[in-house]
């Protein structure tokens, strides 16, 4: 059980989630945006967060929608990871998706509590910061459209109050050659050591990588190494991992250098199936 | 909007009825409805959505009540093992391959395989079945029967044709 009390409001509009974020605030009630709940109700019992209030978002139509145009696809932040998979819409984020967590889980998280969470993996953001998503954030300044990785930091940085309507991705990206690998300690169903998703623009590889350091990462210098043709794969796999943006994590998954290891083979396998044309 | 603060009753439709309970926001639906409603098939395991003893089936999909609170599940259709009623195919095929020994994780099982044959009604690939299978762990290994219990649902369909 969660040994305290909250409150539980579900709006049925932005308007509505915004009032009563405004309307719990000043009651001083400290309170979250609420999606599929499987982190908040876990830290709740916990005793990690004491929430005074929780704002539901579910049934709020723009946060549900999943659609697609001739320019992007839309989902809204609501849509679970299962909702994506099954939309088979971006085979790389369905992937992605596909890893997370198990099955029945993946029915409950929704892409923007994968996002917003605590939890440091939110492996759904790889796709988004190799593919130009784009945000739609809506909180007490209104309603702003931003590149996913200006707000993306690793973990989310939005203003007070702000919430994640829609995940946009540009259409050239869903059907973009790509490549997706999570590797985890021991289980298929665990958190992991090292997670990787790779796509291709006008033939130059990018890569975005979580796991290995404490928030999830895409690196300019390390694409620029690994794209060197001039070099071997052995070269670019090694240098590309002796360029972590922060040291790696040494955890319950592995030593440091241990998951630096599995990185280099994880590019080096990477370069390998590129350039005998199996991806 | 909604807005629920302290004890509140709400409706939930369960195994076909509507039924009322007396929660706080902050009650989970697995805890409600074993102590109010006496729907003791989910079972408490982990409580942390591992491994799946405690899973229902809402608007068709399996989902580990011990991550949902019971407010949440308004408006919304909960199937739970006691409203397949005791003979379901899914229920019978499981007996019939010895897919479980102590039986605690056996209702969690079955609601996945109940809700994965709603879902693909023609038996899916095997990377398929594994994954929905995957959600739940049975400490006494009762893998193997379990999957051929699965087959044995598909398969009982099948000749029925
Ligand atoms: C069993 C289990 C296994 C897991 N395995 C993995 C894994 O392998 N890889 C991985 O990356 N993650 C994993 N996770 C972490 C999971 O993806 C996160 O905990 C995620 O936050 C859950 O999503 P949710 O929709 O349930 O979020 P919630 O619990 O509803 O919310 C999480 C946080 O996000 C905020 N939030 C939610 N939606 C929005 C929004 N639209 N706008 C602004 N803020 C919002 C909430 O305020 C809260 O702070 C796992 C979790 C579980 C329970
Ligand atoms: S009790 Fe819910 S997943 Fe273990
Ligand atoms: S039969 Fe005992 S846990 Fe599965």
């Amino acid at each position: 059980m969660i040994p305290f009390d909250f409150i539980y409001c579900r709006p049925s509009t932005l308007k509505e989630a915004l009032d009563a974020y405004r309307q719990l605030q000043s009651e001083g009630k400290n309170p979250v945006y609420y999606a599929g709940g499987s982190e908040i109700i876990t830290l709740c019992r916990a005793g990690e967060i004491r929430p005074g209030g929780v704002i539901d978002l579910k049934n709020i139509p723009e946060c549900k929608a999943l659609a697609l145009d001739e320019r992007a696809l839309h989902i809204g932040s609501v849509c679970t990871l299962n909702q994506i998979k099954e939309s088979k819409l971006f085979n790389l984020l369905r992937l992605a998706c596909g890893r997370i967590a198990d099955h029945t889980n993946q029915c409950r998280i929704t892409l923007g509590g994968n996002l917003c969470g605590s939890i440091i993996y939110r492996e759904t953001s790889l796709p988004l910061l190799i593919s130009e998503a784009e945000l739609t954030l809506f909180g007490p300044e209104g309603e702003r459209r931003i590149a996913f990785d200006k707000v993306f930091k690793g973990r989310m940085e939005l203003q007070p109050g702000e919430l994640v309507l829609q995940i946009h991705i540009p259409s050239w990206a869903l059907k973009a050659r790509h490549y997706h690998v999570k590797k985890t300690q021991n289980e298929k169903i665990d958190y992991p050591l090292v997670s990787l998703a790779a796509l291709w623009k006008e033939n130059r590889l990018r890569i975005a990588v979580s796991g290995l350091c404490s928030h999830p990462f895409r690196s300019d210098q390390m694409e620029a190494v690994l794209n060197n043709r001039a070099l071997s794969r052995d070269v670019r796999s090694k240098e590309a991992a002796a360029m972590l943006p922060l040291s790696p994590l040494s955890d319950r998954a592995g030593s440091g250098e241990y998951c630096r290891f599995v990185f280099q083979n994880t590019l080096h396998t990477l370069l390998e199936e590129m350039e005998n044309g199996k991806i | 909007m909604v807005r629920y603060e302290g004890k509140t009753v709400v409706s939930l439709n369960i195994n076909g009825e509507v039924r009322q309970v007396m929660v706080r926001p902050s009650d989970l639906l697995l805890d409600v409805l074993r102590e109010q409603l006496g729907l003791t098939a989910a079972k408490p395991g982990c409580k942390n959505g591992d491994c799946g003893a405690c899973t229902m089936v809402i608007d068709g999909w399996p989902t580990k009540s011990c991550l949902v609170l019971a407010v949440e599940a308004e408006n919304h259709v909960i199937l739970t093992l006691e409203g397949l009623g005791g003979r379901a195919a899914v229920q019978q095929a499981f007996v019939d391959a010895n897919a479980f020994q102590c039986g605690y994780c056996t209702s969690g099982f079955l609601m996945v395989c109940h809700a994965l044959k709603k879902q693909h009604p023609v038996l899916p690939e095997e990377h398929v079945m594994e994954e929905w299978l995957q959600s739940n762990i049975c400490r006494c290994t009762s893998y193997q029967e379990i999957r051929n219990a699965v087959k044995i649902i598909y398969e009982r369909d099948q000749s029925r044709i």
